[in-house]
């Protein structure tokens, strides 16, 4: 490595850490105020915990994710399977569209046109719209991670598992899937983030009561920084981080390559 | 017999992605066509024509005719709307351009490092893209607002005399879209740099070309397609932004995906805001549809790590 190439990685590496570790400092700091540094304290987190509607929110964000997120996989490894192993068949195309459109289709556009559909067939909103859109948004992520690792599997074992008389379900719950599972846990995880995170879809199509985090937290931040919230965001942070460090680590670990 | 089970089993697994999406990505979409064709009105729902299911044929033809494209000559008529539409392109492109500036090094830098460096650094540019997007743009508030980090170090530094104004202008905006875009310009970009054939670099390099050269005329050429890939990669959603014009930007910042969000949370006109997001869609599905092969390069290689 030359320095160059060195400079450029801490300074690039520097510049996308370098907001998130001001973030988890400031939560720390005994003081409200950003100038000044009041020494270390972890009041702002026993705020945090004594905050009833923050952690209301976070309840809701929590059901909102696993639900849409175990939907996403169901849906996103089936569509994997189709694109990477059904050629041909009519409504390929349309197919594909739907699968990767909703990855990227605009936020604001996946919120409004589900808003508008809700209102059009007269469901409710709450938690199970949220959920319902989620879920949509989510699974084109899952399939093109489960797609990636499908394209690098061995075909052998599955014709030698056909040829010797499994039928097609066989085939896919006894070699494919066990051999996809890492790929299949880390879509999961993908779509569980992504619906833990998402700010935009959910205010389009939330009712009252079923305030999400990053709702909570966005009508909040709009008034300002503050140390609440930086104490919430460190513990995100912590939260995302853990789960990223778990899914690199299983792809890794069960043949990444 | 066992080709047909074959071709059973088949679509059975086609039908469910197939519904749901169908049902909740298509549709929607064919609805906010529909009611960006119509007018907004004091109801509820709020727009007209609403189509009566028990019209029958005659029910049809009058919504049909009462649809119209007056939303569409009010974007194009009205300033407002026809700056925030500019407005969104140029900050996506401008903010694209520095991206490549940025993300190219970074990613050269990335694949140019020792092998078994590479996937934790790999993961180091990972974490940021998974960590919520709303609290890394907030982080920037605390950095860029007058009494900041940024004006507190460099009034320290004795390098200004007074706090800079960022938050809140077009350069917040920027930062901001280039920060949170990072990542999906340098993923993309690693994965064509990390896949070019190191024997071209070598012979260039045994030829006599310093490195600084080589990465010049070899590596910088091979790696286009990437650049491409990343640079639409980054400028589609960017296009639709909602929440860094929104925390970063100040009042005049003009984005489509801003316009949007105030036109059917506080004007409620949803038929404008229908229209808007078509136009938003319109504008989108230009690079989707040019850089169609090379955004399934990154892909595949983006998330899958």
């Amino acid at each position: 490595m030359t320095w160059v190439t060195r400079t450029a990685l801490v300074v690039g590496l520097g510049f996308l850490y370098a907001p998130i570790v001001v973030l988890i400092g400031y939560s720390f700091n005994a003081s409200p105020l950003v100038t000044v540094w009041g020494g270390f304290s972890t009041r702002w987190y026993a705020t945090l915990l004594a905050d009833a509607p923050l952690l209301a929110s976070a309840w809701v964000s929590l059901e909102v994710a696993i639900l849409a997120s175990l939907i996403a996989t169901l849906l996103g490894t089936l569509a994997a399977l189709v694109l990477e192993r059904q050629r041909r068949f009519r409504g390929r195309a349309l197919f594909t569209g739907l699968v990767l459109g909703p990855i990227v289709m605009p936020e604001v556009m996946i919120g409004l046109s589900l808003l508008l559909m809700f209102i059009g067939i007269g469901l409710d909103r709450g938690m199970l719209t949220i959920v319902i859109a989620h879920a949509t948004f989510c699974t084109g992520f899952v399939a093109v991670v489960v797609a990636a690792r499908l394209r690098g599997l061995d075909r052998s074992l599955e014709e030698a598992a056909a040829d010797l008389g499994a039928p097609p379900l066989r085939v896919l719950t006894t070699i494919t899937l066990p051999l996809l599972a890492p790929a299949v846990i880390a879509g999961a995880l993908l779509a569980f983030t992504l619906s833990l995170d998402d700010l935009v879809i959910a205010s389009f199509v939330s009712g009252p009561g079923s305030t999400t985090l990053p709702m909570r937290l966005y009508s909040r931040v709009r008034l300002g920084v503050n140390p609440e919230i930086n104490a919430a965001s460190t513990l995100l942070v912590g939260l995302v981080s853990v789960v990223v460090l778990v899914s690199s680590w299983l792809t890794a670990r069960r043949g990444g390559a | 017999m066992s080709g047909r089970s074959r071709f059973s089993f088949d679509r059975l697994i086609r039908l469910p992605p197939f519904v749901w999406l169908g049902a909740f990505f298509l549709l929607p979409f064919a609805i906010t066509l529909k009611i960006s064709l119509s007018e907004p009105a004091t109801a509820i729902p709020p727009y007209l024509p609403v189509l009566d299911w028990r019209g029958g044929l005659d029910g049809w033809s009058s919504f049909l005719e009462a649809l119209n494209l007056d939303n569409y000559a009010t974007l194009y008529a009205d300033p407002f709307y026809r700056d925030a539409a500019l407005g969104s392109l140029g900050y996506a492109a401008l903010a694209s351009l520095i991206l490549v500036a940025v993300g190219t090094p970074l990613a050269y830098a990335l694949s140019r490092a020792p092998a078994r460096w590479q996937p934790l650094l790999l993961a180091l540019v990972i974490v940021p893209f998974w960590t919520s997007f709303l609290i890394r743009i907030y982080a920037w508030i605390a950095i860029l607002k007058p009494e900041g980090l940024l004006n507190l170090v460099l009034l320290r530094l004795g390098l200004i005399a007074r706090p800079l104004t960022i938050l809140n202008t077009d350069a917040a905006v920027i930062i901001g879209l280039v920060y949170a875009y990072l990542p999906f310009m340098v993923l993309p970009l690693y994965a064509v740099m990390n896949r070019l054939d190191p024997t071209l670099r070598d012979a260039a390099a045994d030829l006599g070309a310093s490195p600084t050269r080589v990465f010049w005329s070899v590596t910088l050429p091979l790696s286009l397609p990437g650049i491409a890939a990343g640079a639409a990669l980054c400028f589609i959603p960017m296009v639709g932004e909602f929440i860094i014009p929104d925390l970063l930007g100040s009042s005049e910042t003009l984005m489509l995906g801003r316009v949007l969000w105030t036109e059917f949370f506080s004007n409620r006109d949803w038929p404008l805001a229908s229209a808007v997001a078509v136009l938003i869609l319109a504008i989108v599905i230009v690079p989707v549809v040019l850089f169609r092969d090379s955004l399934r390069v990154g892909e595949g290689t983006g998330e899958g790590r």
